[in-house]
């Protein structure tokens, strides 16, 4: 093994390609202070902050007209705004595990991916925290939520999942934010001494509070990171088993199910993954950033995203298997609801879009190829789309008895909300990627310092 | 100005992490203590090298997370058992295996809180002034060059004489921080 590593330095074990520390923080540090494409990023950022305006007239509206603005009707009282809002934290699940479950493991491959990750994760989540608020009758009271001394001497049911639902966001929101800001200091003190211009200095100097690497402060640092990821990762499993619950507590046929929770965690990861694959490979490609985010990432980022697929497939499996073995003729004609009834299109275009499509990966060649990496997890993160779209409303336009059953059409006010998150989404990811390192540098340097004593050490053997 | 020559430290810049750790093992072996290192990366046993005690951040966090997870349930205990009770089909009001979620939430938030602000305590942070930003080069600390900090009025070696033991160290250069 050794003689065949010194034969060939970028044997296929390796991550990056080896280069010297100061081109990694050339390459990345620069992008902030002297950004390459001014042109494209404006039109791309004025574009999403066209459908960030549809959001704000949407929401407007919302709140001057009311809830009936949307298709949701009885039965069906629960339309996209749930559906939204489930998976966008799921796609935001991703980025908190893909950082602080990989730095756990010590999977070093996930140094070149976990900033634009954490990224990704703090921006679905705050597109997802809008939709409990605005779906509430009267949204302007949202604060009753919150447990809080009040004149009224009114208290939340903390028996309600849906008060569960209001802590896991919002502590998931603040320990991103915390964990995501921790992870960046070093890098933005990396910044400010590429600075060469005052503004740029002291924007970074304030933000990066003054630090300088020094040894003990790396060695509290690393501890402080690996305790907040190592409390992250049950975090995250809680954030969306919660959610799962606000389904799996109900009474419902199709809901109340005891698979909910692992199976609604295992796809939050799946697509958000399918996300974090797509975001790899189009900073890859706009940034030219080859030797940071290598080829074999990308299989990497492919492999886990076919692994979690099939576990969520799994779920598929076991959830219709469960309603078929109950016996129960509510659970089994949900069921075959979703097979053939009305929103059948919503279960097949999930099944197609999540598995069917994902076998492509089990070839290296499509999972070493950016451009198929990408439609994969763009079909991926369309089908998670449909999926809590028929999660939602297979349920419940056909309960218990006919009198309750009834149809959903979701209506311009739905669809522009969905398209307008997703205008706030690249809005917040624009501004992200203009001035902050999009790509964690020390912690690349570091994997750089491994692989370069392991090609010493293999070349003395 | 008579002290004029007599800068507040040392700082030997190196090429790379490798040569930083052996002469900062051989410069503790000397006899000096008042050390300090800087780098782009944590370095693995560097702390240890130049002699730092353990950190209490992780009681920091044990103990504020205890903090969120009692006090949650205590809380939820008096909001839903004793402030404002509502008998839902005769379930038990306190309900213990429903608190635990938020219980759980609040224990992460509690640590991860403690645990930030512990370590920017113990780091001394923010704080935007440190001497070392005047030494020539420091800049490079945060890309690729590797930085040992020796303060001059170690007792074991004065400054004069212990320069020769520094220029052995097998440093790229060494700069002065100025007083």
């Amino acid at each position: 093994m050794a003689d065949e590593r010194s034969v060939n330095p970028q044997a296929p074990t390796e991550t990056l390609p080896l280069q010297p520390y100061g081109s990694v923080s050339d390459q990345i540090a620069m992008i902030p202070l002297h950004y390459p494409l001014r042109r494209r990023w404006l039109i791309g950022l004025a574009a999403s902050a066209l459908f960030t305006l549809l959001l704000v007239v949407a929401i407007g509206y919302l709140f001057y007209a009311g809830v009936g603005i949307w298709g949701i009707n009885s039965p069906v009282f629960w339309g996209l705004a749930i559906a939204n809002y489930v998976w966008w934290i799921g796609l935001g699940n991703a980025g908190t595990l893909i950082s602080a479950l990989l730095l756990l493991l010590s999977q070093q491959w996930r140094n070149s991916l976990n900033r634009f990750a954490e990224a990704m994760t703090l921006f679905a989540v705050f597109c997802a925290a809008m939709f409990p608020i605005i779906h509430l009758g009267r949204p302007w009271f949202f604060y009753w939520l919150l447990p809080y001394p009040n004149v009224m001497a009114l208290w939340p049911q903390f028996r309600s999942p849906l008060v569960w639902d209001v802590f896991a966001n919002v502590i998931y929101l603040l320990v991103s934010i915390i964990f995501f800001y921790i992870g960046l200091i070093p890098d933005l003190a990396t910044v400010r001494d590429k600075a060469r211009g005052r503004l740029g200095q002291v924007f970074f100097g304030v933000l990066s509070l003054g630090w300088r690497g020094s040894a003990a402060h790396w060695q509290r640092w690393r501890r402080t990171y690996r305790i907040c990821a190592a409390l992250a990762v049950p975090l995250v499993v809680s954030v969306h088993s919660g959610v799962a619950m606000l389904f799996s507590v109900g009474q419902l046929a199709g809901w109340q199910t005891t698979i909910f929770p692992p199976y609604f965690v295992m796809g939050a990861m799946f697509s958000g993954f399918g996300v974090v694959a797509m975001i790899a490979v189009v900073l890859r490609h706009t940034f030219r950033l080859d030797s940071l985010v290598t080829t074999r990432h990308l299989d990497l980022l492919a492999k886990v995203l076919l692994a979690s697929g099939l576990i969520t497939s799994y779920g598929y499996i076991m959830d219709a298997f469960t309603a078929w073995y109950s016996g129960d003729p509510f659970e089994r004609s949900t069921l075959i609801d979703r097979f053939t009834g009305a929103y059948a299109w919503s279960y097949w275009s999930a099944v197609i879009l999540n598995f069917v499509v994902l076998q492509g990966l089990w070839f290296e060649a499509v999972r070493r190829n950016p451009v198929l990496l990408f439609l994969i997890g763009a079909s991926v993160t369309t089908g998670m789309w449909f999926e809590r779209y028929m999660l939602v409303v297979t349920t419940l336009y056909h309960d218990f008895l006919p009198s309750s059953w009834g149809w959903y059409v979701a209506t311009f006010w739905d669809w522009s909300l969905l398209a307008g998150t997703i205008g706030l989404f690249f809005f917040l990811f624009f501004l992200f990627v203009r001035f902050l390192p999009m790509i964690s540098m020390f912690e690349v340097k570091e994997v750089l310092r491994e692989e370069r004593v392991e090609a010493r050490n293999a070349r003395s053997q | 100005m008579p002290e004029a020559n007599n800068p507040r430290a040392l700082l030997l810049e190196f090429a790379n992490g490798d040569d930083l750790l052996a002469a900062a093992g051989r410069v503790r072996e000397a006899g000096y203590r008042q050390l300090d290192a800087f780098t782009p990366f944590p370095l693995e046993g560097l702390a240890q090298t130049i002699g730092d005690r353990a950190t209490r951040i992780p009681w920091f966090a044990l103990i504020g997370g205890a903090a969120g997870a009692f006090g949650g349930l205590f809380m939820q205990w008096y909001a839903n058992v004793v402030s404002y009770p509502i008998n839902v089909g005769g379930r038990p009001l306190a309900a213990w295996p429903a608190f635990i979620l938020p219980a759980f939430e609040l224990a992460v938030l509690g640590a991860v809180l403690a645990a930030v602000v512990g370590m920017l305590v113990e780091n001394g942070l923010p704080r935007l002034h440190h001497p070392v930003f005047e030494a020539e080069r420091f800049g490079c600390a945060s890309d690729d060059r590797f930085f040992l900090w020796v303060a001059p009025t170690e007792p074991h070696l004065s400054y004069p004489a212990g320069r020769a033991v520094l220029d052995e160290l097998g440093a790229v250069a060494i700069h002065e921080v100025p007083a």
